[in-house]
């Protein structure tokens, strides 16, 4: 199932080791979908050579000041990144 | 460089602090420019693809990154994901050093391009 674009979100707070694309700073962090990019395969079997089925990519946009705990510029300047299904929790839907 | 948080891998780096971004320009050396050729080689052949390099150069840790240049940590990753798809084995990497080594210091002589 695609989320909706204008849905609010929250990307998911784990830490496990090994190789993951979702950056650090905006995990645990909410932000609204984009849109959905289509699907890909996941690099975290890629990286080891593994076979991998097809998960649907998004276009995060986050607030910066949702981001960062510390003084920033322009706090309503928003930041987009693109992250895997399996990395987002569905939060509320605000559309 | 800012503190990493508990669980943040030492490759993630977004929001650290690093100064000014250089604006100049550089060129690259030829075996640089060969490097890279060689990773789009090695995925076109389907060996491994650009996560398995990224994956090989996380793992090779923080000292690394400070130690080598972007160029030598790419060599390894392909290196080691080349070894890892079974392309050769370390001994034949090995034998392949040496020869190539006889054939002189210069890089020119090792292309053996030079006479």
């Amino acid at each position: 199932m695609t989320i909706a674009a204008g849905t609010s979100i929250k990307i998911k707070k784990t830490s496990q080791p090994g190789h993951i694309r979702t950056p650090y700073y905006i995990r645990g962090k909410t932000g609204v979908i984009e849109r959905s990019l289509g699907e890909f395969k996941n690099p975290e079997q890629l990286a080891y050579s593994l076979p991998s089925s097809l998960y649907e990519l998004y276009r995060v946009r986050f607030k910066m000041s949702e981001l960062w705990d510390r003084d920033i510029e322009n706090p309503n300047d928003t930041v987009e990144a693109e992250v895997f299904a399996h990395w987002i929790e569905e939060y509320n839907n605000a559309t | 460089m800012n503190e990493r948080k508990p669980g943040q891998s030492w490759h993630d780096m977004g929001g650290s602090s690093f100064g000014e971004v250089p604006k100049e320009d550089h060129d690259f050396a030829i075996w640089e420019k060969r490097v890279d050729a060689l990773l789009v080689l090695s995925s076109a052949k389907g060996h491994f693809t650009v996560d398995g390099l990224r994956r090989a150069l996380e793992d090779m840790g923080e000292s690394a990154f400070e130690n080598m240049t972007y160029y030598e940590r790419w060599i390894s990753a392909i290196n080691q994901n080349l070894i890892e798809a079974g392309v050769y084995t370390i001994q034949e990497l090995g034998d392949k050093m040496v020869e190539v080594k006889q054939r002189g210091q210069t890089y020119g002589s090792a292309q053996g391009s030079e006479v």
